[in-house]
């Protein structure tokens, strides 16, 4: 596998140069951004495999670089980093389009990990965010526009997010419930799913995408 | 002592004057029920739009309350745009209910059992542009703590609102004397406006906006206060404090950390007391034990439920938990979850540490069996712990909620993970 090519965004050089020292060798940083102008310009020309994401930023917030992007470069993931505690400012970039959250204490070691399962397709769930989640879903958390259309939580997911919550390692909440690793995977990945699909007719439109229907 | 709970118009959820809006939440009926009765009313005389009105005077505008962190990166742009929280189908579902309750007012009216029909136009008229010019006033109201008032949009909406009544008052007036009439009394009120407007105007205008210049400085000095405050009395405490224990690299990361979860709280909001509800007791917990064993405490909570002398128990017992995680376990990180569904409260606490034989706490460990189990057993909840050696330790705590109504409950029935009762 090819090293993968990552693109900073946050509006602090310090924190920045503090990631690009942590994680450059292992992965390749290929642009660092500012804001959100120059976020999408670097992006859109860099095409990096994950888009390291902060959450507040100058010219409409991390939001405002997914909604630019997801369309046009549909391959590119986002990870969120953030310091900000708001729950609806997290779900909120998540339900855009992130596929993932960490907050910027995060070691170098579990940042590059989390960068390679955002990179391979799978969602990086802190327990934090499994919190925030399971907030959202219990309707505790307001979220613009959608509260009545968020579709409920299977009980397994709602168990493997409970599990995260208390500070499980995905292996360990395999362990746990007695299932494969892989299997934690695809609860996650359908709990971001639903997250990010709020309405009946978004769900109907990813169908049709996928020929599922 | 009873305080009184009070009806608010909330600021960031309104349609039009967001009376309906604040009357369902403050009865908790659904506002689709609130927006019939208003319009029901009206087919009789009118009473349902006055009502309206009085109310949308009478009740004052709720701004949304916001963490000063994120106040400030509401202001500086730096969250995205910050959507209505009315949804289309809200929006359409009214705009068919209003389309409906004219249409019975139309029909009402042509039987000739209405209002009277010299009155009926310049009333509608009236009514239109009296909640033009107060919606943007409430919009004024609002928007001096967001941002400030877009300029002339908000004046040819004011202008055309007030264009309107006075079209209505013209209209009245003149009813009888004809069309002759009305344009003598229209330019009248023309030629006086703006008269008084050439006069007025330019002092006026200085006068506002030296106001406005005034009242955003003193805003900023105050904001300015708060921050240089709350920075001395912490940030600047914890930097002595680093410089002087800079060679031990625990005591640096603990002050660090303490100093960021004070800011994080700050700018983020929920900063309540410990005494307040159970998530805050058991913040207050993690807090005292990061400080007391250098290790690092997350809690994360979904949901929260008031300290009642159960609930109570349930904090002390987690935090016993907690101090023994700390103290034994030897890690350098404690997870804690609390959940509050339904009528049951939970909490985890979570070590992967080195773990023990929880066939011998028994007889040697006081603390678990009298300060966890015990304490939480005799306030009617259960206790478990899950243990080996070398695999970390978790003890889950459950209580059913007696007293009072959970802060916020989560809909669906909580899931047990199956765990094997430990008997002291």
């Amino acid at each position: 596998m090819s090293t993968l090519r990552v693109v900073i965004v946050d509006d602090h050089a310090m924190f920045r140069t503090g990631v690009r020292a942590e994680i450059d060798g292992p992965v390749d940083v290929v642009g660092e951004a500012e804001d959100v102008d120059s976020a999408v310009a670097v992006i859109a020309e860099a095409k990096p495999d994950v888009v390291l994401l902060d959450v507040h930023m100058p010219g409409g917030g991390g939001l405002e670089v997914i909604r630019r992007l997801h369309l046009r470069h549909p391959d590119t993931r986002f990870l969120a980093l953030s310091v900000s505690d708001a729950a609806e400012d997290v779900i909120g970039i998540i339900r855009a389009g992130a596929r993932g959250y960490v907050t910027k204490n995060i070691s170098g070691p579990e940042l590059l990990d989390a960068i390679g399962r955002v990179a391979a397709g799978d969602a990086v769930f802190s327990p934090r965010l499994a919190g925030f989640v399971l907030d959202a879903f219990a309707g505790t958390i307001e979220i613009a526009q959608v509260d009545e259309d968020l579709d409920r939580l299977t009980e397994r997911e709602r168990e493997v997010m409970r599990l995260i919550a208390r500070g499980y390692a995905y292996k360990e909440v395999a362990k746990e419930l007695f299932i494969s690793i892989k299997t934690v995977e695809t609860h996650v990945s359908s709990v971001l799913r639903k997250l990010q699909l709020s309405s009946r007719h978004e769900l109907t439109r990813w169908a049709n995408d996928r020929r599922l229907i | 002592m009873t305080t009184y709970r009070r009806a608010y118009r909330p600021a960031d959820r309104r349609l039009v004057g967001g009376v309906a809006t604040g009357v369902a939440d403050h009865f908790g009926v659904p506002v689709i029920y609130v927006r019939l009765a208003f319009i029901v009313s009206t087919w009789f005389q009118g009473v349902g739009v006055i009502a309206y009105l009085i109310l949308w005077r009478l009740l004052p505008l709720q701004r949304p309350e916001m963490a000063p962190g994120l106040e400030s990166a509401t202001r500086r742009g730096l969250r995205g745009v910050q959507r209505n929280r009315t949804g289309p189908v809200e929006v359409a579902q009214t705009a068919a209910l209003g389309a409906i309750g004219i249409g019975v007012l139309l029909l009402i009216q042509s039987t000739g059992r209405g209002i009277n029909d010299g009155l009926f136009g310049p009333l509608l008229i009236g009514v239109i542009g009296v909640a033009v010019v107060w919606r943007q006033f409430d919009d004024v109201t609002w928007n001096r703590w967001m941002r400030q008032t877009r300029g002339w949009a908000f004046a040819s909406r004011v202008a055309a609102g007030v264009g309107l009544v006075a079209v209505a008052a013209v209209y009245l007036v003149t009813k009888q004397g004809g069309w002759g009439a009305a344009v003598n009394l229209a330019s009248a009120m023309v030629i006086a406006v703006l008269g008084v407007g050439l006069i007025l105007g330019p002092w006026i205008a200085r006068l506002t906006g030296d106001l406005s210049d005034e009242r955003r400085e003193r805003v900023r000095s105050q904001e300015r206060a708060d921050v240089a405050a709350h920075l001395h009395d912490s940030v600047l405490q914890t930097l002595a404090l680093l410089q002087k224990n800079a060679g031990d690299s625990s005591a640096v990361a603990t002050l660090a950390r303490r100093q960021e979860r004070e800011l994080r709280a700050w700018l983020y909001g929920d900063d309540e007391r410990p005494g307040d509800s159970l998530v805050a007791a058991l913040k207050g917990s993690a807090a005292e034990v990061e400080d007391a064993h250098r290790v690092p405490v997350e809690v994360i909570a979904v949901g929260d439920t008031p300290l009642d002398p159960d609930v109570t128990a349930l904090a002390r017992a987690a935090r016993e938990a907690m101090v023994n995680a700390a103290k034994h376990a030897g890690v350098d990180r404690i997870d804690v979850y609390a959940e509050v569904a339904g009528r049951t409260a939970e909490v985890f606490v979570r070590d992967r540490g080195v773990g023990f034989d929880i066939d011998v706490i028994a007889d040697d460990r006081m603390g678990v069996r009298g300060s966890i189990v015990d304490r939480v057993r005799r306030h009617g909840g259960t206790a478990t712990i899950r243990s080996e050696p070398g695999g970390g330790t978790e003890v889950a705590l459950r209580m059913p909620i007696r007293i009072g109504d959970p802060l916020s409950s989560t809909s669906s029935p909580s899931t047990s993970v199956s765990t094997e009762e430990v008997s002291p």
